[in-house]
């Protein structure tokens, strides 16, 4: 609709156009910060400063003269501007209470390897480790207590679990309602179905957590009498229900872009209105279905509060679709509020969220891709 | 529509292969539907037992899992006073931007299409992501730094507060208004700019006083969806605002507030005894889709209102 500007352009008109030109930055501009604030918070970890070992070497208080500012900074952790603000008393009380933490520490760990080790270096976040009284090496995550344990695997695990779980749920379901809805139902039955299913995208995913809870958790499991009530399983079918609306009216959007002509062509040569939609319309529209996987695995991967209440919360190493699991999304949402501000469990779980949004950014990128590509192709561009 | 639409079995002749994938994908449909009734239903039929005038206009005790005390005003004021505040910050941000890619950016050059993968990849970014947004930005980069300027005693502005949730949920929402408003502006013909332009009138002229107010219902529509998908919301103010409980309501934007949605969260997993706490669980539930059904509810008046009304314009 690219309408010229009107033929007196008056510098009111320009100042408007720039302004309004500026505020549509906003959604760029918007991306970066997210990226920025998200990942700054987590770069520490990526850059290996952050140490979490629990027995740390210490510099007695009497030695400060002999260091560096920059090494008494690091040393105590500060950042530029709080260092600037402290004087000498500051800097020695910080580094004498330093050292009684240090003397603080039990005995009993005072000689275990573990106590030693910085756990948020990349061996100890993605490869198993033999912790002491283990007897062999495991994936652990286990943020609080006197060593921090802080093997991402589990967590990675759980949430491809239900996440694959929620999609072999929601994409042959919400395809058959989309192959129906656009194909083979009455209008009448498609003007029932629509609203429904914009119903469904209205329940927020809290309330869908809670059904899945109290009503689904007992049902599966006296259907498929397992242990746990809570579960994996009990977790991907809630979150697949999120995602439902989602991919239903993506692949309903892809099918029904399809050319009539094609159907029409079809039934001329004698399919039946089943043929034509499977044979035909289907085939043509596959790659909107594609999208519609792509983009609904960015949602379950991302939804917290279902698995944060579904799931049941264990975040241990299985691929068991019956076990009690924990996700990604549900680890921050249950740990950030006890993790200290700019310590290494916050950081980590930042660099969860990084995670997070790195994966669904290549989703929603790939998903577009396809979708921009599918309509220019039934619409004859390119 | 050919015949063969209005009877979906009777058109398979006697193909059976045809005739189980009817079967297969209205099952499907039907499926969704059922999945859709039980879960209104059961809340609708647990709920009400425990719903009453005095559960939603008072203020809880300390211990708000007890049935007798229960109450839920306070969640109410909460998400209602984070939801409008959103959306003074969203709905200028959203329309401008929209009324930029519709009214003045080139279709398809470099620019514009950046703006809109911009857009499509922020309604993608994890709820939680922007909780983590919030706080990393909002809260301990901007509130800090408000407090450090402003140079009064303790945190002011640097901590969870009414105003970071609204305006975490502001960019979250934002793809929302930009594309309901987008559709709106682009459902006013041409013909309708190019006459106000031929009378003279300028562009920004054609656009305050013919484009905008011809697409208010869809803009406002946009407004309302926005509004009712935040209202459900609860990972981006897990750490940007909401409390676990408050003895008063909100009174300044600096203010944490109590919310349905978290307080949901709270009932359904750290009550002490589930089996009772369930009915003011559901009722609280009750009392959410309320909300945000009746305003899906006003949404889609307004567009088929909207949608007739254009019909009948040409």
């Amino acid at each position: 609709m690219g309408l010229k500007r009107g033929h007196q352009a008056r510098p009111v008109e320009l100042l408007a156009e720039i302004l309004i030109f500026t505020v549509s930055l906003s959604t760029i501009a918007l991306i970066l910060l997210i990226f920025v604030f998200v990942g700054r918070e987590a770069i520490p970890v990526l850059l290996g400063k952050t140490n979490s070992a629990l027995i740390q070497p210490v510099i007695p208080a009497a030695n400060l003269d002999q260091l560096q500012p920059a090494e008494v900074r690091e040393y105590l952790g500060l950042t530029a501007q709080q260092f600037q603000e402290m004087d000498r008393e500051t800097l020695v009380a910080l580094m004498e209470a330093r050292e009684e933490t240090s003397n603080d520490i039990p005995e009993s760990f005072r000689n275990d390897p573990d106590a030693q080790a910085n756990t948020t270096q990349f061996r100890y976040l993605f490869r198993p480790h033999q912790w002491t009284g283990y007897d062999r090496p495991e994936y652990i995550w286990q943020p609080v207590g006197t060593i921090h344990k802080y093997n991402l695997m589990p967590l990675i695990v759980g949430s491809l679990k239900v996440t694959l779980i929620g999609l072999l749920f929601a994409v042959p379901v919400s395809l058959g309602a989309a192959i129906y809805v656009s194909q083979l139902a009455s209008p009448r039955v498609r003007e029932w179905v629509k609203p429904g299913i914009e119903l469904l995208a209205g329940i927020p995913s809290v309330v869908m957590g809670v059904f899945a809870l109290l009503l689904l958790a007992s049902l599966l499991q006296k259907i498929f009498g397992y242990q746990f009530r809570l579960n994996a399983f009990v977790a991907g079918i809630a979150l697949g229900l999120t995602a439902v609306p989602m991919i239903f009216s993506i692949a309903e959007d892809a099918l029904t872009s399809v050319p009539r002509s094609y159907t029409q062509a079809a039934l001329a040569l004698g399919a039946s209105q089943w043929q034509a939609s499977w044979q035909v319309v289907l085939p043509a529209a596959l790659p909107g279905v594609f999208a519609a996987t792509v983009l609904g695995f960015g949602r379950c991967i991302g939804e917290t509060m279902v698995v944060l209440i579904a799931s049941g919360n264990a975040s241990t190493m299985s691929w068991s679709v019956f076990d009690s699991t924990r996700s990604l999304t549900a680890t921050i949402a249950a740990e950030m509020a006890e993790a200290v501000s700019g310590g290494h469990h916050y950081r980590i779980l930042f660099l969860l969220g990084t995670l997070l949004f790195a994966v669904t950014f290549v989703t929603n990128f790939v998903g577009d891709l396809i979708i921009h590509r599918l309509k220019g192709r039934l619409e004859g561009r390119g | 529509m050919n015949a063969a639409r209005r009877a979906p079995f009777h058109s398979q002749g006697r193909d059976p292969v045809a005739l189980l994938g009817v079967a297969v994908t209205g099952f499907a449909t039907a499926l969704i539907l059922v999945i859709l009734a039980v879960i209104l239903g059961s809340v609708v039929i647990q709920g009400l037992p425990a719903f009453s005038w005095r559960f939603v206009s008072t203020v809880p005790k300390k211990d708000f899992f007890d049935v007798n005390s229960a109450a839920v005003l306070p969640m109410i004021v909460g998400t209602t006073i984070r939801v409008l505040v959103m959306t003074v910050f969203v709905m200028p941000i959203g329309v401008i931007t929209a009324v930029y890619l519709t009214e003045y950016a080139r279709a398809g050059s470099p620019y514009t299409r950046i703006v809109r993968a911009a857009i499509n990849n922020l309604a993608g970014v994890p709820s939680i992501v922007f909780g983590l947004f919030g706080l990393g930005f909002f809260i301990n980069f901007i509130g800090k730094n408000l407090d450090r300027f402003s140079g009064a005693e303790g945190p002011n502005f640097g901590q969870p507060a009414v105003i970071w949730a609204s305006l975490t949920l502001a960019v979250m929402t934002l793809p929302v208004v930009i594309v309901a408003t987008e559709e709106a502006l682009k459902a006013i013909t041409p013909g309708l700019r190019e006459a106000s332009l031929a009378l003279g009138a300028t562009k920004l002229q054609t656009i305050l006083r013919i484009v905008l107010p011809n697409a208010l219902p869809g803009i406002l529509t946009g407004g309302i969806l926005a509004i009712s998908r935040a209202a459900g919301e609860v990972a981006p103010i897990l750490f940007t605002g909401a409390a676990y409980f408050m003895a008063d309501l909100p009174k300044r934007l600096t203010d944490q507030f109590m919310d349905l949605g978290y307080h949901i969260y709270v009932l359904a997993t750290q009550s002490p005894n589930i089996e009772q706490t369930t009915p003011i669980l559901f009722a609280t539930v009750l009392v959410l889709l309320l909300l945000t059904f009746s305003l899906n509810a006003v949404a889609i008046i307004v567009r088929a209102r909207m949608r007739r009304a254009m019909r009948a314009g040409h």
